[in-house]
């Protein structure tokens, strides 16, 4: 991985509210093809720097270099142009709606009709079923409803949406934190298939067996420092379950419990 | 265990679902079902009234065109996840706004009605910004303007003429070039035709003798036409439609996907604006005349027959198609119980009735779409 370039690098991200200091330094950085996990407990920044990095928030200090070039997102829409895709755990998919309208929400594929800007529902169905196909998705219709899926299937779909639309980034916000272990493993095995398309995937999550799963470096957030990336292999869950929780009170915890956490 | 497994092509968790249970989970379900319940019941104890001869065709359509062009543009803005309770009052406001500016102020007529449309049009993007500005629910913000815009529509004749009914419109709009497609007629010739081939009939005596009953399409059934076909299309076919629906739907995930909800929600109140003042435009030139009780209650009956059409309160979906029958029940009936010798109070006993069912009905139908219990 060493002769290739980051897609994107985050050095020494700092962001504060006010009096509050949410990051204090925060270097991430991601190569493409690559899985980099981000984990941390809760309020440890995860959702701040994520933010930062899919321009929603302006870092208050530090760089972004996306594609070696440094960057300065004015808004979401740049970061998104630019090639990095936020896939929400929720506030994604419209229920009510078709699996192919809303594929293609906000990006509705046009045949013009004079003035009018008609929606191509052939070539959007057509497209939708093969790209459902792809990750293993199976359709009654393409004008089957959104609501009918279950919650691993709408990330699968959102993700697939994301990477059909170019992506280069996919930032994963908690994918799998409300699924069950099918539907985890569904939405794990779609994140390897992107992967494997090029796409660097930053994957937030606090199941350390998540990332286990799927990462190939890990970061680790605690009260918005970073304590440091390790590469897959190098390190064991117990450590990074004891990092998360910012020492060894956890240890303890965890050995009254039977190693259950 | 490894052959299920290898099947990609099927999901064995996936119920096939018949033909017939597809047909069946469509917005227009309700509509479908209550147009022919309706035409059938009629048919049977109102069929020798006079209500399916061609004057009696004439009357209930022209009455179910009224609420066809105020449900067009409540179905649409419903969709896209708000409502507007000021149709009925822009109604009697746009009337007065013609009568007042084409004859107290004497202006040419068509410039009456363009200034008209510009005016509630605007107002229309005022509903549609301060919803869209404070967040506050459009239920309140187009309350408010209900009770505004009736009040200066009864307000500003009575400053400037005394009265709170102004005539005298046919007159002033005599040779107007705008007017008759508003309050005109079409078509004129094919009924002739058929009056002189006896399909419909014709006066026998006075000094229209021997011309049909039914003298042409009022332009008012035309423009009901019209704005359905439009608004289906615009609904189903262009990307301006499925950003109604994802508006509709739920906006932070549309707004999220890029979707410029804020247009389109303000877009679709100019529309319901819109549409209010065909309707009014086809009343004024038909009757003459602009009174201020015009249009009462009118944002009601359009929001109900958008619900027998299928279109869910909370937004997100629905259907132009749907909406139109659910307006063709409401004038059907309507009139129905008139040619039936039933007491007409009972209207709106029938009102309620299948405003209720047809919302069970559409929740039931909601439910099998995404598949909650």
């Amino acid at each position: 991985m060493a002769d290739r370039k980051p897609i994107i690098q985050m050095k020494d991200i700092q962001k504060h509210f006010g009096s509050v200091i949410a990051l204090a330094g925060v270097s991430v950085d991601v190569f493409p093809g690559e899985c980099h996990c981000l984990l941390g407990d809760n309020g440890a920044g995860k959702s701040t720097f994520i933010k930062t990095m899919s321009g929603v928030h302006k870092p208050t200090s530090g760089e972004i270099h996306f594609e070696g070039q440094p960057m300065n997102f004015a808004d979401p829409r740049d970061a998104m142009t630019a090639g990095i895709a936020t896939v929400h755990q929720h506030l994604a998919m419209i229920p009510l709606m078709s699996v192919s309208r809303n594929f293609f929400m906000g990006n509705e594929p046009i045949k013009k009709l004079g003035p009018i800007k008609l929606f191509d529902h052939e070539y959007a169905n057509r497209v939708t079923m093969e790209e459902m196909k792809k990750m293993g998705i199976n359709l009654r219709g393409p004008d089957q409803a959104v609501g009918t899926l279950s919650g691993g299937e709408r990330q699968t779909v959102a993700i697939s949406r994301a990477v059909h639309f170019g992506a280069k980034v996919l930032i994963l916000d908690e994918p799998t934190s409300a699924l069950g272990v099918r539907q985890t493993s569904n939405v794990l095995a779609t994140i390897d298939k992107v992967r494997k398309q090029g796409v660097g995937v930053v994957f937030i999550t606090h199941n350390v067996r998540h990332a286990m799963a799927v990462g190939d470096r890990y970061t680790v957030l605690n009260r918005g420092q970073t304590l440091g990336t390790a590469v897959r292999g190098e390190i064991t869950p117990e450590e990074l379950q004891d990092m998360m929780a910012g020492g060894q009170e956890l240890a303890s915890l965890e050995g009254s419990l039977g190693g259950t956490v | 265990m490894s052959d299920t497994a290898q099947s990609t092509d099927k999901d064995e968790r996936i119920k096939e679902i018949s033909k017939f249970r597809q047909a069946l989970i469509r917005p227009e379900l309700g509509g479908i079902c209550g147009t022919i319940i309706v035409f059938v019941l009629f048919g049977i104890f109102a069929g020798n009234s006079g209500m399916f001869n061609a004057q009696g065709i004439l009357n209930w359509s022209t009455v179910s065109a009224q609420f066809m062009i105020i449900a067009v543009g409540a179905c649409l803005l419903m969709i896209a996840g708000e409502f507007d309770l000021s149709v009925g009052s822009m109604i009697g406001f746009a009337g007065m706004m013609t009568a007042i500016f084409g004859v107290t102020l004497g202006w040419p007529m068509w410039i009456a009605i363009l200034i008209t449309f510009a005016i509630c049009m605007v107002i229309g993007a005022i509903n549609g910004i301060i919803v869209i500005r404070t967040g506050l629910p459009s239920f309140i913000v187009t309350l408010a303007f209900l009770f505004i815009l009736r009040g200066f529509t009864i307000f500003i004749p009575q400053q400037l003429q005394n009265r709170t009914i102004i005539g005298g419109i046919s007159e002033a709009a005599e040779g107007d070039w705008l007017a008759p497609v508003f309050g005109g007629k079409i078509f004129g010739w094919f009924f002739n035709m058929l009056g002189d081939a006896g399909i419909i009939a014709v006066f026998e005596r006075g000094t229209r003798a021997g011309e049909p009953v039914v003298n042409g399409l009022p332009m008012l059934i035309v423009w009901a036409i019209i704005l359905v076909i439009a608004g289906h299309f615009l609904l189903t076919k262009t990307q301006f439609g499925n950003w109604i629906f994802a508006s509709g739907g739920d906006a932070e995930a549309a707004r999220n996907s890029g979707v410029p909800v804020n247009r389109v929600k303000i877009t679709m109140f100019v529309t319901t604006a819109f549409c209010a003042t065909i309707f009014a435009m086809c009343q004024v030139f038909e009757f003459g005349s602009a009174a201020a009780d015009r249009g009462l209650l009118k944002e009601f009956e359009a929001i109900i027959a958008v619900v027998i059409g299928g279109a869910l309160l909370t937004g997100g979906y629905g259907s132009v198609l749907g909406a139109a029958l659910g307006a063709l029940i409401f004038g059907v009936v309507q009139q129905g119980l008139f040619f039936a010798g039933v007491e007409s109070s009972l209207f709106r006993v029938f009102l309620g009735v299948i405003l209720l069912l047809a919302v069970i009905l559409n929740t039931y139908i909601r439910r099998m779409i995404t598949g909650e219990r």
